[in-house]
């Protein structure tokens, strides 16, 4: 998503879409549909409750356009709208889970990586296969809600830290402790599991 | 100055975000150069966030942004026969 925004002129592109043409909303939203998404999928894990919040959060995002302050970065405004509309789903049907008190207060100890002597690199042809994507899904998805939202943010959408903090509406400090802790966390889970995945014999010197 | 194992994890982030004070990073690449538990703590943790940064991990749904675009005409459309 990085570098979209910086060849179109989004405010040019919002005044045009405030003064009447409403057609060019489809072209200012289109960078972000899967960031979007991604967010909602995050706090909701289904597919088909996080397409439905998405697309809420995009209506949502035009009728409140007029409330859109220039100061911020229209993606991250607009991945706080489906943040918002993701967690207030949660708290109808009564799912959001109490986990976030829970974690806040583990924050600040430390998490012991997996231990291994030596890493084989595992190339992204592996990510072919469908049981090591379900693999790296299920790791990101069990991760608690404060450090898989920050995790999807900055490492799998690709977003930098002040606009992670931005999007969550919490500090570029709180935005650095938490991606390490999700980063070691997935590193405690993932690297004995992906260490066993791929050690294809061509890659043997002695072979 | 020699840093410890742990104090090494707690830099992990830092040193691949490329975050960390010259002097910190220094005393880390140190350790590195000659830890290979710590080593291979990065490797793969470098490995993972490429990993999992791919967009194969998780893929919109066939169809997500006809359907989304389709909702946003049917929605605003009527907006503009009403101004």
């Amino acid at each position: 998503m990085a570098g979209t925004s910086e060849c179109r002129d989004e405010a040019q592109m919002i005044a045009s879409i405030l003064a009447g043409d409403k057609q060019l909303y489809h072209e200012l939203i289109r960078p972000y549909e899967r960031s979007v998404y991604m967010m909602a999928l995050s706090c909701l894990k289904n597919e088909a409750d996080a397409e439905d919040v998405a697309q809420e959060a995009f209506l949502k995002a035009f009728y409140h356009l007029a409330s859109f302050r220039a100061e911020a970065k229209f993606s991250t405004w607009l991945i706080g709208i489906a943040l918002n509309e993701a967690r207030s789903r949660l708290r109808r049907e009564g799912t959001l889970r109490m986990e976030s008190i829970d974690d806040i207060t583990e924050e600040g100890s430390h998490t012991t990586p997996a231990l291994l002597r030596d890493w084989r690199e595992v190339p992204s042809e592996a990510l072919e296969r469908k049981e090591v994507r379900q693999m790296l899904q299920n790791a990101i998805t069990s991760l608690p809600a404060i450090y898989r939202e920050v995790f999807q943010l900055r490492d799998v959408e690709g977003l930098n830290v002040v606009e992670t903090a931005a999007a969550l509406g919490i500090s570029v400090g709180n935005v650095k402790v938490r991606l390490h802790r999700a980063r070691m966390m997935l590193q405690k889970q993932l690297a004995p599991l992906l260490g066993k995945v791929n050690p294809k014999r061509r890659w043997l010197p002695w072979l | 100055m020699v840093i410890e194992c742990k104090h090494v994890w707690d830099c992990i982030s830092g040193y691949l975000d490329d975050t960390l004070s010259l002097a910190v990073r220094e005393l880390v690449q140190q350790h590195l150069d000659h830890c290979e538990i710590c080593s291979a703590i990065l490797d793969s943790t470098r490995n993972i966030l490429i990993l999992t940064a791919d967009d194969q991990v998780f893929e919109l749904p066939v169809g997500f942004s006809k359907r989304l675009h389709a909702r946003l005409d049917q929605e605003l459309l009527p907006l503009d026969k009403s101004d």
